[in-house]
């Protein structure tokens, strides 16, 4: 059996707001799949139907296989972490942990034990008797794990766990959830606005937008090959290019007419007919950058340019050039860094080219993605 | 620079204005005079005498039986009429809801003493010690209920649904959730509408019947017949309960959920 938590056309509104608008999403069993999306976007509405606190206006949740769209949240083998942890402070860390199990009404010795094994995988041995009050941010954050897990969920829900650390202890924490999803084993739901805390967890990532499901697939899928412009830019930087397809010298590739610009190279592996127009979404480290026009070579396409900015960011540097009317941004990581050539410098005449395999043709473009993307920089008294 | 004293005098006449009658009731009972005024010296004997009056055994007992069973009766109502206020904020229902329990606060006690007589009156209830419970319970409800409302309004119900997720019913996570983070918050609201009761003269007066008298009551018709200092012993007994009752509750509510209540 493939799908383990499963939505089903799932739609849920707040008075004028479509929170969540008809989404379907299978997740796997022992899988880390990660709800990606800006605030907003219905990402907390979706683990709040999965636990049972929101019931959808339309639509169906499975768990294993089951139906469990109307039972209430305490019936349902799923556990959540909550972004304020919402621990327990007239407890103990102790209690708080064993709460699930006292509810259950196990045996005394068996919650010790249980307690025990948690209190260590989190390593809180030695804070067991203290109220959360007194622990630290990522220690709460702890507890909050092991009071959800020692359930033994069918799926842990995560709802942006990360947001109130430091980033220090972001990526500290990121590694120990990821080490104790690897250890219990359990499906987890983990929603976050945070592209590089999904990126580097999860199996898969379905990316939201305005309660809709945009893309799903393995984080490298949905950042070398983003289906819409909101994929593309809200993950990563990129470039945004519109033309039209002119013909197809080759099966998997076309010559798209770009105005002002000379004819791309591009890889059409959608088959898009000629004659239609499409955007194309080019990452800003996939464009290379020189003063000497490079060598012509089979689907490459390069382009004059005038460098309109310079902005040196330590192991990168970010060009902004504008070639014709299209204003592009390239970013180059420079080894070497004093000994290259002569660095290329604010109004220098440069050539900015890339393969035909690096541009993507987007199914989905809407402009107000575009706003997403970093802006070219506004020069004060430029012409 | 020079600041102006007269924020100091202010205060100052404040104070005495105030404080001076009591002060004076106070020291009074341990005077051995049996008029006041002129100091005759330390005594205790008014407190004794007190001691050995049967009518002031009954009355005391008579306003700590009242004032315990309002004190559980509105915590119980009030903390529900809280819970729903909160819940459904939105709804005309609880704003109608809001109104009814906010009034009380305002209407004169003169006027809810005899409206209350008039109901038992024309329902057939005889005066007594349940009147008595009824009728403080109706003005304590509305204190509890926004001493707690109070509370609820910086709740963060999330540990409520925390506790849900780990598979407790809503009444459990009721139980060993909600009521234990409230419980500092509920014993305040227990304090005042305890202090409330002992303290009630006017409504008391009018819903009070035989052999049902209160403290309060107690010492009004006491100084109809004169007996100023046993009035001045124990008045100041009921003070020292008040206030320490006061203190007590003022201890519990840190975050001031008190004041606004009031
Ligand atoms: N209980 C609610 N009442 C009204 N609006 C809500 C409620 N919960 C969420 N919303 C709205 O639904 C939308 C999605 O919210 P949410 O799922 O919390 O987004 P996210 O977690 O992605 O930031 C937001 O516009 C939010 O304001
Ligand atoms: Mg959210």
């Amino acid at each position: 059996m493939a799908e383990f938590l499963e939505f089903k056309n799932v739609s849920k509104r707040f008075g004028a707001i479509q929170a969540v608008d008809g989404v379907s999403l299978e997740i796997k069993r022992g899988e880390f799949f990660a709800l990606l999306g800006p605030s907003g976007c219905g990402k907390t509405t979706m683990l709040r139907i999965a636990a049972g606190f929101e019931t959808p206006d339309a639509g169906q949740v499975f768990l294993a296989g089951r139906e469990i769209t109307d039972l209430p949240p305490n019936r349902r083998p799923v556990n959540t972490i909550f972004q304020s942890y919402a621990l327990f402070p007239h407890l103990t860390v102790r209690d708080n942990i064993a709460f699930g199990l006292q509810i259950a009404k196990k045996p005394k010795a068996e919650i010790d034990r249980e307690v025990e094994t948690m209190l260590r995988l989190i390593r809180l041995e030695d804070q067991a008797g203290k109220k959360p009050d007194l622990l630290s941010g990522g220690q709460r954050q702890r507890v909050a794990v092991a009071r959800a897990l020692i359930n033994k969920p069918g799926v842990l829900l995560l709802d942006e766990p990360l947001a109130a650390l430091d980033l220090k202890l972001r990526q500290r924490m990121l590694i120990e959830l990821d080490m104790i999803h690897d250890q219990v084993g359990i499906t987890f739901l983990y929603v976050t606005h945070d592209q590089s805390e999904a990126m580097s967890l999860s199996d898969r990532i379905a990316v939201m937008n305005a309660g809709r499901i945009e893309q799903i697939g393995a984080p490298a899928e949905i950042y070398e090959a983003p289906r819409t412009s909101f994929v593309a830019a809200f993950i990563g930087d990129t470039n945004f290019l519109e033309g039209v397809v002119a013909d197809h010298p080759e099966p998997e590739y076309s010559r798209l007419r770009i105005e002002g610009l000379p004819d791309a190279t591009v890889y059409n592996d959608k088959q898009i007919a000629d004659g239609h127009k499409i955007f194309l979404s080019i990452r800003p480290e996939k464009i290379q950058i020189s003063r000497d026009r490079p060598e012509p070579k089979p689907k490459r396409n390069a382009v004059p340019a005038v460098v309109e900015d310079v902005i040196y960011l330590g192991p990168t540097t970010k060009y902004w050039v504008r070639a014709g009317e299209h204003r592009l941004q390239v970013l180059r990581q420079h080894a070497r860094f004093f000994l290259d050539e002569k660095p290329i410098r604010w109004k220098d005449d440069v050539w900015v080219f890339w393969h035909g395999d690096d541009g993507f043709m987007l199914e989905g473009f809407r402009r107000d993605d575009e706003k997403l993307v970093a802006a070219p920089p506004q020069k004060v008294g430029e012409a | 620079m020079k600041r102006s004293r007269f924020p100091f005098i202010v205060t100052g006449l404040v104070l005495v204005f105030f404080y001076l009658p009591i002060l004076i009731l106070v020291v009074d009972s341990f005077n051995a005079s049996r008029f006041g005024g002129a100091w005759r010296g330390f005594s205790l004997k008014w407190y004794v005498r007190l001691f050995h009056e049967p009518a002031i055994w009954t009355a005391a007992r008579n306003t700590l039986v009242i004032a315990l069973i309002v004190t559980f009766v509105s915590l119980l109502l009030g903390t529900t009429s809280a819970l729903a206020l909160h819940r459904f904020s939105k709804s005309r229902f609880q704003r109608v809801h809001y109104t009814l329990i906010y009034t009380p606060l305002v209407v004169p006690e003169i006027l809810m003493g005899i409206s209350l007589l008039m109901a038992f009156v024309a329902a057939g209830v005889k005066l007594g010690m349940g009147t008595i419970i009824l009728a403080h319970v109706t003005f304590c409800i509305s204190y509890v209920a926004l001493v707690v409302l109070g509370r609820l309004q910086d709740f963060d119900f999330t540990v409520v649904e925390a506790a849900r997720d780990l598979g407790a019913t809503g009444w459990t996570a009721t139980r060993r959730v909600l009521l234990p983070m409230l419980a500092p918050g509920l014993a305040a609201a227990g304090l005042i509408a305890f202090t409330l009761s002992v303290d009630d003269f006017v409504i008391t007066f009018f819903v009070a019947g035989p052999g049902s008298t209160t403290l309060p009551i107690r010492v009004y018709s006491m100084i109809k017949h004169g007996a100023t200092p046993l009035i001045n012993a124990l008045s100041t007994l009921l003070l020292a309960l008040t206030f320490t009752t006061v203190l007590v509750s003022q201890r519990l509510s840190k975050s001031g959920a008190l004041e606004g209540g009031q």
